[in-house]
């Protein structure tokens, strides 16, 4: 298969084996053990910015389905903040990003506009789908966002796929592929994990693991509970990385990226994580302990964290910092005011865009 | 300014609650995230959490009042520095009642849906929320005086399943989330506790690898019952379900039987979209080889489902997540079977055949109702089984009413109406009167937006219509 590329791009290492055998090796490097890339200022304020964003969206989100504003089913990010925005800093313009139903953080993270993903969560023609895909279902073609996919796993041959048009265009470019731990145990990862090694494609997956597909706890679902293995058997090389440490998510986000955009083929990040609410709007989450809930929200939350270390550093004050949180509470309002008012869209739309 | 906290809607069909439990009480600080009380739906309990900072300044709906009704105002949350007094603030409270969006003040029940006006997620189904009543219906399977107790259809499946596990110790259950988690709608509720994780069995979400275990362990005689979260997920595992199951028998020339059934939620959920509401009826009902039931009522369900596990041929059980909560009477019996393959008439009438099952029942039977009140007489025929199809008893109504017409929510090319159709022109073209008519769901993907929705699927004035244009009236 000669998906060669030009610049360094992906293909034309056609004999790949020993970098990628070198770089099976970084496994090994667990999570927490190396040093963490420290971030300058800038960097923790635009990092605590862009999480809080993403938070505040999503409360918002939970409480206009808790007034009947959103239908169907809602899957918050809350807690993961920390995955999206890290690796969306390691992207260039015309990268491409795709993942499931538990998308809004990412389309936040590729600059997509909070009153247009909330308007089509609400269902109204100034959504980024017109109204007609919900919150599974969003997608921006400017901002490289390619959905928003309800069925799980099938955004992986997805992102693959669009590797493949990376490579085949030799463009440079690289698809960030996310996917959860439940959606890891599908078929269709290993096929696209085996294609994608054996021709060298653009593409880093980042398994979102959060510790829970809906009910089920990842040990009782998965023989390897290890997903940076999961591509051992076909020399794809993984990490496990602290997904809670916007830091951590940084440096490996950029070890990945360079990786494929350097031509060597596919790239695993497992993201430790973790999600606090329930798997939907409608899920009480009986399957965890409230403890564990809170210890994660005390000790790991990703947004104190930047924000612990921005005041011990004397970066901010309590007062920016509440600045801050008004101003990104203010786009929110705004972002759910355009969502409750703008009307539903025309009828007319039922039958458009089947078919080009 | 004091902030109203609304009693939330924690499901895509949760019209009200019960307010279980405040975790906060009045004066104590709240911060985004913390959990403030735990409410009751009808399929759990859940926490609410705060959205907004400050002080909760007074509860409105105290803990274990019943029925709440959804975005009822139940407490406020006072800013930095506000007094409860501020709550009796009138300017205060319309401002807070202000800054609530207009579906606060509408009741939740049937209207057209205005462009301004949000629509709540419950609305959308409110046409099929309150079916007829199916006390009214006759069962035609069940013997004369037998006791009849009120189920839902949840608790009908969940019943047949315990029943047909006890009979049998081959029958096991395996899918997503059926054990520990009960069932992601609650079907398999208690079975777990009841027969052993060696019969109730979590899967990973792998439905092409289960779907065709599930296969491997039929084909070895075991009588599996897979259940799909819901039917479009199969979609991963169509391929085991009609090469594999569907074929085998055939093609060992009857050596390899395949004694398995395939259920769980088809059709159109609410507001979910595209990729988790479709219709796969007529997708099933294509393949030689399977066994196709989608019941309406709660006894018809518990009835063929236990039929359907017996059945030595793979059975794909169709049912409808809408149609979980409905309750209706089931026949108190031992063991109370009713056949695959036979449609029932649900309502005799003279005037127009209507042709239906799941949920497009409910349509078809409160649309009788509407021609009832017009002076025409619908016969409504639930056909049940889809494949093999009962084209007899719809013959047998034609002959007498001359017209026809079926609904579907399934799309309309190369739906069930049209094998119906078909079928009707080939064998009893002389005694129809007027063209049969087909009600769909519209040609289209199904739509989120809940004006679009709400078009795409079929409404019962649409059958009234459709029946009129067939009579002529
Ligand atoms: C093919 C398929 N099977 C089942 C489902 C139902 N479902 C939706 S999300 C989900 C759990 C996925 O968990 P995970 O991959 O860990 O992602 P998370 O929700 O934790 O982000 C399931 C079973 C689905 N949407 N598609
Ligand atoms: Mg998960």
């Amino acid at each position: 298969m000669a998906l060669a590329a030009k610049k360094p791009a992906a293909g034309t290492i056609a004999a790949g084996k020993p970098a990628a055998q070198k770089a099976l090796a970084r496994r090994s490097e667990k999570a927490g053990a190396k040093t963490i890339a420290e971030f300058s200022k800038a960097e923790e304020l635009a990092a605590y910015r862009e999480m809080l964003a993403i938070r505040r969206f999503e409360e918002k989100a939970g409480q206009m389905y808790g007034m009947g504003l959103i239908g169907g089913f809602c899957h918050l990010y809350i807690g993961q903040e920390a995955v999206v925005v890290g690796m969306q800093l390691a992207l260039q313009p015309g990268d491409q990003v795709i993942t499931g139903y538990r998308d809004h953080g990412h389309m936040l993270a590729c600059g997509m506009d909070p009153k247009g993903v909330m308007a089509e969560l609400t269902g109204r023609r100034g959504g980024y789908s017109k109204g007609k895909g919900g919150s599974m279902h969003m997608f921006s073609v400017e901002k490289g966002f390619f959905g928003g996919h309800g069925i799980v796993g099938a955004q992986v041959s997805l992102g693959t796929g669009l590797a493949f048009a990376d490579a085949y265009r030799q463009n440079g470019n690289v698809c960030l592929t996310y996917f959860g731990d439940g959606a890891a145990n599908q078929g269709q990862v290993y096929e696209s994990f085996n294609m994608a090694e054996l021709w060298k494609l653009p593409v880093v997956y980042i398994i979102e693991n959060n510790k829970y597909a809906m009910g089920t706890a990842v040990s009782r679902a998965s023989a390897q509970t290890d997903f940076s293995r999961r591509g051992a058997s076909f020399n794809i090389p993984g990490e496990q990385v602290d997904g809670m440490d916007v830091r951590a998510v940084k440096a490996a986000g950029e070890r990945a990226v360079e990786f494929a955009r350097s031509g060597k083929g596919p790239y695993i990040l497992e993201m430790l994580t973790y999600r606090y609410r329930g798997h939907s709007m409608s899920d009480p989450a009986k399957y965890r302990s409230k403890e564990e809930v809170q210890k994660m929200r005390t000790e790991h939350d990703p947004i104190e964290q930047v924000r612990n270390r921005l005041l011990e550093k004397g970066w901010a004050t309590e007062d920016d910092l509440k600045a801050i949180d008004a101003e990104i509470r203010e786009t929110m309002n705004a972002a759910a005011d355009f969502a409750s008012s703008d009307p539903e869209p025309d009828v007319s739309e039922l039958y458009t865009d089947i078919l080009r | 300014m004091p902030v109203e906290i609304l009693m939330p809607a924690l499901s895509p069909t949760m019209e009200k609650g019960n307010l279980a439990k405040w975790i906060k009480k009045e004066g104590d600080a709240v911060k985004s995230g913390d959990v403030i009380a735990e409410i009751e739906t009808d399929k759990a309990t859940m926490e609410v959490e705060a959205v907004d900072e400050g002080t909760l300044g007074k509860i409105l709906v105290p803990e274990g009042t019943q029925d709440v009704a959804v975005n009822t105002p139940i407490a406020v949350i006072l800013a930095d520095g506000e007094s409860a007094g501020a709550i009796a603030d009138p300017a205060a409270s319309a401002k807070a009642a202000e800054s609530a969006p207009p579906v606060a003040a509408a009741p939740l029940e049937p209207s057209p849906v205005a462009a301004s006006a949000p629509a709540a997620p419950a609305v959308v189904n409110s046409a099929v929320a309150s079916p007829p009543q199916p006390a009214a219906l006759p069962e035609p399977d069940v013997p004369e005086g037998t006791e009849m107790v009120t189920q839902t259809m949840r608790e009908a499946l969940r019943d047949a399943m315990a029943e047909e596990m006890r009979r049998d110790g081959d029958v096991f259950i395996m899918g997503e989330e059926v054990a520990e988690y009960q069932g992601a709608y609650k079907i398999t509720q208690g079975l777990l506790q009841e027969f052993g994780a060696r019969r109730v069995i979590d899967t990973p979400i792998t439905e092409h690898g289960f779907a065709g275990v599930g296969v491997g362990a039929a084909m070895a005689g075991l009588k599996p019952i897979v259940e799909f979260m819901t039917f479009n997920f199969a979609m991963q595992a169509i391929d085991q379900i009609i090469n594999s199951a569907a074929k085998t028998h055939y093609m060992s020339g009857g050596q390899i039987g395949c004694s398995i059934v395939f259920r769980g939620p088809n059709g159109a959920a609410a507001r979910v979209a595209a990729q988790h509401s479709q219709d796969y009826t007529a997708w099933y009902s294509h393949i030689p080889g399977l066994k196709v039931v989608a019941p309406y009522t709660a006894a018809d369900a518990k009835g063929l489902l236990k039929a359907a596990i017996r059945d030595p041929n793979p059975v794909i059980f169709l049912e409808n997540e809408i149609l979980y909560g409905h309750s209706s009477p089931v026949p108190k019996l031992d063991d109370f079977i009713v056949p695959l393959g036979k449609a029932k008439i649900a309502r005799p009438g003279a005037d127009v055949t209507l042709v239906a099952w799941s949920i497009g029942m409910s349509y078809a039977l409160k649309a009788a109702e509407e021609l009832s009140k017009k002076g025409i007489e619908a016969e409504v025929i639930d056909l049940r089984t889809i494949r093999p199809l009962d084209i007899d008893t719809v013959i047998a109504s034609v002959k007498k009413t001359g017209r026809c017409v079926t609904v579907e929510e399934g799309w309309p090319q190369s739906g069930v109406g049209a094998e119906i159709v078909a079928q009707l022109v080939e064998k009893a073209f002389d005694y129809l009167d007027a063209p049969v008519l087909r009600v769909t769901g519209k040609d289209v993907p199904m739509p989120y937006a809940a004006n679009l929705e709400k078009l795409a699927l079929p409404n019962v004035q649409e059958v009234v219509d459709a029946a009129r244009a067939v009579t002529y009236r």
